[in-house]
């Protein structure tokens, strides 16, 4: 039994060793879906990121130079070391390829840590961190949807010029928080607004009014949500109940998925600004995507998975270019060529990991304008790429190369 | 005076606090270092609002532990299916908020009767610290279920037509629905007091409580007393479930937050006496709203803290017999 | 040795022979011994590590009766310390551990100093409470990156020779098991020590042992620093296995987790919390892609084993071969 184990791993040393030139490790592409089934994020991705990865691998015909692809699923439960533990047993023993999804930025930052020194590509969907290419930036991680970067310059330049000028953060009192109220106040005072204050919420308070009072007070135009999930909907939905909206302030939230305002209803969630990378009832090619995903799932489909989907496909068409799945040789070639799909167009991976994308600014239809299920979002701005997303100047990635 | 819109604007809500700021001469400040009394008040009143949950909670907790000697750590996910028991009312049969007021609790009553002839029961006679345990494990269930099949982040329930919209207070805009709920949370509170420390059912309840034997023998039926205690303190948590439902949303994790700090709040008034509960719990929530203005970061710990003093100071609660 | 036997069973002690028991430890040290080579070994280790935490755990609820739902906070706030001085301070693993536990232990003075002023279910509210505090302190404060947490913490040489980092794990691996060997020895000699002993009457009947002369409130406080310390002890040696300092370890649901570990192998019993934690781990291995039925299953035991299954599956077995012997001597 010990010799065998010896014998395997030496097996599996062969391989990755010579996977360069061997082009498909172990015969199978096989891709992990790690995820959030179970708590906070199981919404935003779960379930609904497994299908779209399989989505995408049976629409690219279930094989890939000749071998057949394989997708896994596991629960990383929200806590970064049962993720980075299912990451490495995926790569050390089941021969995972590719690890997707993982939202909350804690758990993908640790599978980030692993993917890095194991040499398998990581296509970050749900996480949020702009550190993913920053200062724990990988020469084989991909972050291909949004980054918190992004949602701060999107939102805050999009509303100032809109006029939203004078703005009141209800914050989360963690870094996150911090970092989201940090770099958006950066932007609005850049773009000529004006921050009248803050107020440090703990996380999970599940009574805002108080700091809905305080918002209210300061007689901001916007009062941005530097939080996330149940707090942001809580602090939407009281914010209803005192009139916020209807007393004439708006709120932008920095973080809020199409699963937060179904989930608040239109009634609530109507006026409320906020960023995207992808709407399902865009164009076309959103909407067929999209309906495909409801039949699967009867849920609309969040920027979350429509990524997943995105990723999984270009990285099967980068394998199928470069005729191998070592690592750095596919993220290479996922480099070289252009990203186009559905919710894309013409993106590019940049060295940082980055996916460079347009994102969206959108605002949460009222309850009459809404003539179908799910019509909730109308579009306000199109954010190109090279204004939402960090500029390579101001990285820390180690990967870029300062000239 | 009622205003029928539901539209208080940023404008008059708070002109009052704004207008004295500018005779001061400090436009630009944001009204949180010098508090003016009218907007303190205001944050008293929301404070007392938070208040009334944890009185209701710690007192269906107390009530619970002063029968049974089981603290009941399901006590949150039961809130949590008070909240659930309105939605699925509201979307599966059209049934209003009023109705569900009613029904809910009673139907989660009878769900937490079921618990206790089915698992409760069984260990009456072990150490109290195997309540716990059991609670606990059927919390992590029913949480667990729910989150399986309605996912995190929550399901709308909206406030009734008839509570929308405010009342102009003087000092602030009160939405009629947080008038409500304290009104409603402190004559359940004072009901159950009532019923417990004043009426001859209430009696009979201490009695099996201090010495269940000798009330079995006067031919009182303890073990079904017992079930129906239970199931009214389960009811208590269910109907705050209820009255929760508009405010909060309605999510399988409502229970799990609010039930740390509930326990708290019964470490703090000690589980002796009914009324230690509710004072306690209205007295906290008014702590934690005043926290929220002077130091909000502090706002989710101060409970805590304030327990740590209170443990130092009088081990046994504030309200309570020695343990 | 007795290491089996459930300190519950008023049934004739001792029906081992001295010899089995020594036996068993020699058998299941070198299981431990070669089982990297046969199994994951970061599985491994993070069993371990819980092992360790449950067998800490244990001596309070097993041995003093004192039922702690914010252990949580000894293995968080260790492994946040551990992260902190490893990664920031650039401190070796030795000393990093060390710190960690030295917070563990002062923590747990803190800690205990203010709750064993009550006894019983208060007890288990009050020591829930405080971990409540001390995770949204873990929540806000900066050196600890919120949810983030401390990433990427090196494990760094051990006295300066030995690399842990090296990535067959072996390495890491016999540390770790070191690390738990030392714990477990604590806490072996100390429930079989005179002070173990008063602790167990303190259990049985404290007004008794108050009669006796003890002063009951002193031994309960060392009992809860000792017990505090090994969980620090157990935390900060994860964060060295995991490289990282996480929310996850101060959350509430980690004290609930550790009460599931020791309930399901056998409260005060000396193997049980270790035969718990392996199968809690190994359920939450195997069973990750069942998503949110993990805690259902979890809540299920957590029910069956307060119902039917008391002893835990090490007081079981330790019950039925003491019901055989029993049988065999009569």
């Amino acid at each position: 039994m010990m010799f065998h184990r010896v014998l395997g791993l030496a097996a599996v040393g062969c391989l990755v060793a010579a996977a360069a030139q061997a082009q498909i490790s172990d015969d199978v592409v096989k891709i992990g879906v790690l995820t959030d089934m179970s708590s906070l994020y199981a919404d935003i991705g779960g379930k609904g990121s497994v299908v779209a990865a399989e989505m995408a691998v049976k629409d690219f015909g279930g094989k890939v130079a000749g071998k057949p692809i394989e997708v896994v699923s596991a629960d990383h439960l929200n806590k970064p070391d049962v993720g980075a533990n299912i990451a490495r047993q995926w790569i050390d023993q089941d021969h995972v390829d590719a690890i997707v999804d993982v939202p909350t930025s804690s758990v993908a930052l640790a599978v980030q840590d692993v993917t890095k020194e194991k040499d398998r590509v990581f296509l970050i969907s749900g996480a949020a961190s702009s550190d993913l290419t920053g200062k724990s930036c990988s020469p084989t991680g991909v972050h291909w949807t949004y980054d918190t970067y992004a949602l701060a310059h999107g939102t805050g330049s999009a509303l100032v010029k809109q006029g939203g000028d004078t703005w009141f953060f209800i914050t989360a009192d963690y870094a996150f928080g911090h970092a989201l109220e940090r770099d958006t106040s950066a932007v609005v005072k850049a773009a000529g607004g004006k921050v009248l204050g803050a107020v440090r919420a703990p996380l999970n308070t599940p009574d805002f009014s108080s700091f809905l009072l305080q918002a209210q007070a300061s007689k901001a135009k916007i009062i941005g949500l530097a939080n996330a999930g149940g707090d942001t909907i809580n602090s939407i939905k009281q914010g209803a109940e005192f009139g916020i909206v209807q007393g004439g302030q708006r709120f932008a939230g920095l973080l809020v998925f199409i699963s937060d305002v179904h989930s608040l209803g239109l009634q609530t969630a109507q006026g409320l600004v906020l960023t995207s990378a992808f709407y399902w009832d865009q164009n076309d090619a959103t909407r067929a995507w999209a309906k495909r995903f409801m039949a699967e799932t009867n849920k609309v489909p969040t920027m979350v998975q429509a990524g997943v989907y995105g990723a999984v496909t270009h990285y099967l068409k980068a394998i199928a270019a470069a005729k191998t799945d070592e690592g750095k040789a596919v993220v290479a070639k996922m480099r070289e060529i252009p990203i186009n799909d559905f919710m894309t167009h013409n993106g590019k991976l940049r060295e940082d990991g980055r996916v460079m994308r347009d994102i969206y600014l959108f605002q949460v239809k009222s309850p009459a304008e809404s003539k179908y299920p799910y019509d909730y979002y109308k579009q306000l701005a199109v954010i190109p790429a090279d204004q939402a997303f960090r500029p390579l100047s101001e990285s820390e990635c180690p990967l870029v190369k300062k000239g | 005076m009622v205003e029928s819109a539901p539209v208080i604007g940023a404008d008059h809500a708070l002109t009052p606090t704004l207008s004295r700021k500018r005779k001061r001469g400090d436009e630009r400040m944001i009204p949180l270092l010098h508090i003016p009394p009218q907007a303190l008040f205001g944050q008293l009143l929301l404070g007392l609002i938070n208040g009334a949950f944890y009185a209701m909670l710690s007192l269906g907790l107390a009530v619970i532990f002063g029968l049974l000697n089981i603290i009941n750590f399901a006590h949150g996910a039961q809130y949590m299916l008070g909240a659930f028991c309105a939605w699925f009312l509201l979307n599966l049969a059209g049934v209003g908020y009023w109705p569900s007021l009613v029904i809910a609790p009673i139907a989660v009553a009878l769900f937490g009767i079921v618990l206790e002839r089915a698992f409760l029961r069984w260990i009456y006679r072990l150490d109290h610290l195997y309540g716990l345990l059991l609670t606990f494990g059927l919390a992590i269930i029913i949480e667990g279920l729910f989150r399986q099949q309605y996912g995190s982040s929550g399901q709308p329930y909206s406030i009734p037509p008839e509570l929308t919209g405010v009342w102009n207070l003087g000092f602030m805009f009160l939405p009629i629905y947080r008038g409500w709920v304290i009104a409603a949370s402190a004559v359940v509170c004072f009901g159950t007091w009532f019923l417990i420390e004043r009426t001859r059912l209430g009696a009979y309840l201490r009695a099996a409580t201090e010495n269940p034997v000798l009330v079995q023998a006067f031919g009182i039926n303890v073990p079904r007393m017992v079930t129906l205690t239970y199931g009214f303190g389960v009811g208590l948590a269910a109907l705050a479930g209820v009255l929760a439902a508009p405010i909060y949303q309605v999510s399988p994790l409502m229970g799990s937050n609010i039930i740390i700090v509930v326990f708290a709040v019964v470490v703090i008034g000690g589980m002796g006496s009914i009324l230690g509960s509710i004072v306690s719990g209205f007295a906290l929530g008014l702590v934690e709203g005043l926290t929220k203005v002077f130091y909000p970061e502090a706002s989710s710990t101060v409970i805590f803290v304030v327990m740590a003093i209170v443990l130092l100071l009088k081990p046994a609660g504030l309200f309570g017999r020695a343990a | 040795m007795d290491s089996l036997s459930t300190t519950t069973a008023a049934a004739p002690r001792r029906s081992l022979a001295p010899s089995r028991g020594h036996l068993l430890a020699l058998g299941l040290v070198v299981l431990a011994l070669v089982a990297p080579f046969l199994l994951y070994p970061v599985f491994l280790m993070k069993a371990l590590c819980f092992a360790l935490f449950a067998c800490a755990f244990n001596l309070l609820i097993g041995y003093v009766g004192l039922l702690s739902f914010g252990h949580a906070a000894f293995m968080g706030g260790a492994a946040y310390v551990t992260a902190h001085a490893a990664k920031v301070w650039g401190f070796p693993p030795e000393a990093a551990i060390l710190l960690g536990t030295a917070a563990a232990a002062v923590l747990g003075t803190v800690f205990g100093w203010l709750a064993i002023r009550r006894q019983g279910i208060y007890f288990a509210m009050v020591t829930l409470a405080l971990a409540q505090m001390l995770y949204f302190y873990a929540l806000q404060a900066p050196f600890t990156h919120g949810e983030d947490g401390i990433q990427a913490v090196p494990r760094g040489r051990l006295f300066g020779l030995v690399d842990l980092g090296e990535p067959s794990n072996l390495a890491m691996y016999y540390f770790v098991l070191a690390m738990f060997l030392i714990g477990f020895f604590i806490i072996y000699r100390t429930i079989h020590s005179p002070f173990g002993q008063v602790l167990k009457a303190i259990r049985e009947n404290e007004p008794r042992a108050i009669s006796l002369g003890y002063k009951t409130e002193q031994y309960k406080l060392v009992a809860f620093i000792l017990s505090a310390t090994l969980a620090g002890l157990a935390g900060a040696t994860k964060a060295l296995v995991f490289q990282l300092a996480s929310l996850t370890d101060v959350d509430w649901t980690m004290s609930g987790e550790v009460v599931l570990m020791t309930l399901v192998g056998g409260l005060g019993t000396v193997l049980g919390p270790v035969a718990g934690a392996f199968i809690v781990v190994t359920m939450e291995n195997y069973l990750a892609q069942f998503g949110s039925w993990v805690t259902i299953i979890q809540g299920v035991i957590f029910v069956l084993c307060v119902l039917t299954f008391r002893r835990g599956v090490v007081g079981e077995i330790a019950h039925l071969l003491q019901r055989r012997a029993g049988r065999k001597e009569s």
